[in-house]
């Protein structure tokens, strides 16, 4: 923890402040009257849950959501601001560091520093000034060794870190936002990070870090505002913000009837899967464990969530497994129904008998500009052809009844799927591996971005799964839909299985907990 | 009378006059707006021949013309069928106008150096197509290398093995039957009637067949409660149809009858066609296309369908290699050259989209005449080939252009 220095930020005036900020995407309220305000020299965490609008929140500040666009007031240095664009809030020095870095991995450090923002007169790049002045700001972010010439992408992640931080210093910060900066860091490299934002405190730069890591929290930031369901719940000082005090900030929702009574399956449960000791690494980076011997089993007519924050190797866990589809493959076995199976390639696993739903349905679930009627069937086309013919009228008909019975709205099995709304998407990607009658299912974010209403019918679609004797593995973000839907919770961190809860053990936060856990042992 | 223009059956004029003549116009812009483009250039293949029919004197449509129209674009029509299917799944072939030029110089060799038999030849030739596609599809599907660069590769190294096989020179000539594959014509058949017999008898045919699955289509989509045409609007349809096939019949029968190529290519347009829309592998290049990352996720053999495309490819370069030297009636160095760019050309036009996943093959065949007809009725009013490549630059443009701005309205 830093020295608090509380007593100062009430008698300062406030560098930023956020004045009921309400955010409204269609359908969706996003944020409502959010509150925000940043002492100057003050490091201000901002915590909440997946979902909860810290990132919508920091959109609004950085102009990525322009003026107007939202309602509410926001004041920097005592004046009033109506960015327009991510450049006039750099402009004013307020930058932000987003999680997936922004850097062009061909270009060199010098080159990425001052993109866009060049060393130059009439047009021409001056190459000494610019080398001059990387080295400097280098220099001040701890990266003194490294040469402004050297590609980014002959950097590991740490440092490309500590490179977007010196583009915003170069940019004249006041205030620094940064988003989840050691979601993809080891333990050394977030550490040095770290001290370097405590170092920009004492030279008077704000910062604003928004971040999962509790630990973190607790070590660097002087004030912590938790964020839920898109509104301020609280603004803690550093000695009363203790993590179970954050935690129950983050989770501390009611949990009403938003889920359908479960119904019971008949049959034996037998497990149905079973992962062992799976290990995967990092596609690029090898030397980086994303799932680290992870083992867990699922059994017919169960619902098992596996809860954990960002960057926890759940989707990369379920990816590996369903046909190798992330990663390298570094050890670990799949059993179905007892029997070891290879599940090496995609069609190898769906043989196996499983499926998987993707957790981004746009980029990995969909054929955006093909019909309803397409997408469903092509994960089972073999199964509706013979000796290679599709027969189209059996196609249609599962379509139909698809549409049917999972409710899409849509007009015919012919609209675009790209027409559909999130929900509706979703439902023709649900749509589709129920029809390859898979003996396993794994649901990665299922109802991510999707309204109540439709939320509600895909949890009655996954519960009669459950009842018909499939296996779900139930992998969420959202807490109290584990703990509405599941029978069992597996939680991870830092890519390992770090708990394993029953249905009548689970709270929010007893998993929380067990999310944080790597976190707090690092420290 | 122009057998295309009547294709598009109600002009908004002429029901106007009752109530249901909005109602009408209103469902036909309704069906046509899902397929605009391909409507569009059917449309504008309609008003090209219409402009060119005029502007000749009506020598555009004179019998032999329209055989010659046939004959001339029959390899670049070829290609773009395969052309569109390499689109489709997302990818781009520069390689089949040299690589029609090398299966060309081989059979060439093989009938004329080596007294080959021009059946065997033909096959011989089509397996080296295959072998050729197999070549290129192997470095895109397995290797990652991005079909631009492979088939680029492509391009100048089977030029420059065409000039090394033929030496330089030109190899001519070809036994009757290797020619007629460009060439010639259906057998006369029955009685003098002034007409081609056996043509009359499948314009007939194909007609029935036709009217027969539109009947067929129209009953299950009512079956299934899909919207249809409005009834009027479907028998307008109809006629149109059979009106368009039985004036190309009389149009071909009157000349000396359905040119060989012309089935090839009808069934090579069926074949693909169904292969495209109903067979597993043809969904599968559609998945491919659209979404890569989501196909291979729902257990597409993504690098197996790639290669296949390739191959097919290959083979189809391969015909059209031979159905241009037998045009020729020589194996020559020259032989194909600019060949691809006219087929992507057709398949742009017919409805393909640089990013993949749309697209049909009859899209492929109507962007193809598009061009051959321009070409066709330029060269006939007199217009020189650099007019010639002007006016189809800007047609390319204009089309794709049409589509951009279709879309975007659409999506707004």
């Amino acid at each position: 923890m830093s020295t608090a220095t509380t007593d100062k930020h009430d008698v300062q005036a406030p560098v930023l402040e956020m004045r009921a900020i309400t955010k409204t995407f269609p359908g969706v309220k996003a944020l409502s009257g959010v509150d925000l305000s940043v002492a100057p020299g003050e490091i201000h965490a901002v915590c909440g849950e997946n979902g909860a609008g810290k990132s919508t929140l920091m959109k609004v500040l950085s102009g990525v959501h322009p003026h107007g666009s939202y309602e509410g007031e926001i004041l920097f240095e005592g004046q009033s601001c109506a960015f327009k664009d991510i450049g006039a809030s750099e402009q004013r020095g307020i930058v932000i560091i987003h999680q997936e870095l922004a850097l062009v991995p061909y270009l060199s450090i010098a080159e990425n520093i001052f993109l866009g923002n060049e060393h130059a007169s009439r047009g021409i790049i001056s190459w000494s000034e610019t080398l001059r002045h990387a080295a400097a700001l280098l220099k001040r972010v701890g990266l003194g060794a490294e040469k402004p010439q050297t590609r980014i992408a002959d950097l590991g992640v740490g440092k490309q870190q500590l490179v977007e931080i010196a583009k915003a210093l170069s940019k004249q910060v006041k205030l620094l936002i940064l988003d989840e900066p050691t979601a993809a860091l080891n333990d050394e490299d977030s550490r040095a990070l770290l001290d370097l934002i405590l170092e920009f405190k004492a030279q008077g730069i704000a910062c604003i870090l928004i971040s999962h890591k509790l630990n973190e929290v607790r070590r660097v930031a002087d004030r912590v505002t938790i964020l839920r369901d898109g509104r301020t719940i609280e603004t803690l000082d550093a000695v009363e913000a203790s993590e179970d005090r954050i935690i129950r900030g983050m989770v501390g929702r009611d949990l009403d009837r938003r889920f359908p009574e479960r119904t019971a399956y008949e049959g034996p449960h037998s497990v149905a899967l079973a992962v062992e000791n799976w290990t995967v690494r990092h596609p690029i980076d090898h030397e980086r464990k994303v799932v680290d011997s992870a083992s867990l089993e699922v059994r017919r007519g169960e619902i098992v969530g596996i809860a954990g924050l960002m960057g926890a190797g759940r989707t990369e866990l379920a990816m590996s497994v369903f046909g190798r589809s992330y990663g390298v493959y570094d050890g670990g076995r799949v059993l179905v129904d007892g029997q070891e199976v290879s599940t090496r390639t995609v069609p190898d696993a769906i043989k196996q008998g499983l499926a998987y739903v993707t957790e981004d349905r746009k980029t990995y679930g969909l054929n955006l500009i093909d019909d309803i009627n397409r997408n469903i069937s092509l994960a089972s086309l073999p199964k509706l052809a013979r000796r290679g013919v599709v027969d189209e009228h059996a196609e249609r008909r599962v379509a139909e009844s698809f549409r049917t019975s999972l409710k899409i709205k849509a007009p015919t099995v012919y609209e675009t799927v790209g027409r559909l709304s999130g929900g509706n998407q979703q439902k023709v990607v649900l749509g589709k591996w129920i029809h390859a009658d898979p003996e396993v299912l794994i649901l990665d974010e299922p109802t991510r971005g999707i309204d109540v209403g439709a939320k509600y019918e895909i949890y009655t679609v996954i519960d009669q799964l459950a009842a018909r004797g499939k296996a779900v593995l139930f992998i969420s973000s959202e807490l109290p839909e584990l703990l509405g839907m599941c029978d069992r919770v597996y939680t991870m961190a830092a890519g390992r299985v770090t708990g394993e809860v029953a249905r009548a053990e689970a709270t929010q936060e007893v998993l929380m907990r067990q999310m944080t856990q790597h976190a707090r042992n690092e420290s | 009378m122009s057998p295309v223009t009547t294709d598009q059956p109600p002009t908004p004029s002429a029901p106007s006059k009752d109530r249901s003549g909005a109602q009408l116009t209103g469902a036909l812009m309704a069906a046509m707006r899902g397929n605009m483009r391909q409507y569009g250039m059917l449309i504008a293949l309609g008003l090209i021949v219409v402009l060119f029919q005029i502007w000749t004197d009506g020598t555009l449509l004179m019998p032999r013309n329209v055989s010659n129209i046939v004959q001339q674009n029959s390899y670049i029509l070829i290609l773009a069928i395969g052309m569109m299917i390499v689109i489709i799944a997302g990818h781009i072939d520069l390689s089949v106008g040299s690589l029609a030029a090398f299966v060309g110089a081989i059979a060439a060799v093989l009938m004329v150096e080596q007294g080959w038999s021009w059946p065997l030849a033909l096959a011989a030739s089509l397996v080296i197509g295959a072998i050729a596609g197999a070549w290129q599809g192997f470095w895109i599907a397995y290797v990652g290398i991005p079909s631009f660069i492979v088939t680029l590769a492509g391009m100048l190294l089977f030029r420059g093995a065409t000039q090394i096989v033929l030496e330089g020179q030109s190899i001519s000539p070809f036994p009757k039957g290797f020619q007629n594959i460009s060439q010639g014509f259906l057998p006369e058949v029955g009685p003098d009637t002034n007409y081609h017999n056996l043509t009359l008898f499948i314009g007939a045919a194909v007609a029935v067949v036709v009217l027969w699955q539109q009947w067929r289509d129209r009953r299950r989509q009512l079956a299934y409660e899909l919207e249809v045409l409005p009834l009027k609007l479907w028998v307008a349809k109809c006629a149109a149809i059979a009106a368009a096939v039985m004036v190309f019949t009389m149009l071909l029968a009157s000349y000396r009858g359905v040119p060989i190529v012309l089935l090839i290519m009808s069934g090579l347009l069926i074949a693909l066609g169904f292969v495209m829309r109903n067979a597993v592998v043809g969904r599968h290049v559609y998945a491919l296309g659209g979404n890569k990352a989501a196909a291979k996720l729902s257990g597409v053999k993504d690098k197996r369908v790639t290669f296949l495309v390739f191959v097919n490819m290959g083979v189809l370069a391969a015909l059209a290699g031979c159905v241009y030297a037998a045009r020729l009636n020589a194996g020559t160095p020259q032989a194909g050259i600019n060949f691809e760019l006219e087929a992507i050309a057709a398949a742009f036009i017919g409805g393909a989209s640089m990013s993949g996943g749309v697209g049909t093959v009859l899209g492929a065949i109507i962007g193809g005449l598009v061009l051959g007809v321009l070409n066709n009725g330029m060269s006939l009013v007199g217009i020189g080939t650099d007019y010639q490549q002007v006016i189809k630059g800007l047609v390319l443009l204009a089309a794709v252009g049409f589509d951009v701005w279709n879309k975007r309205r659409a999506g707004a």
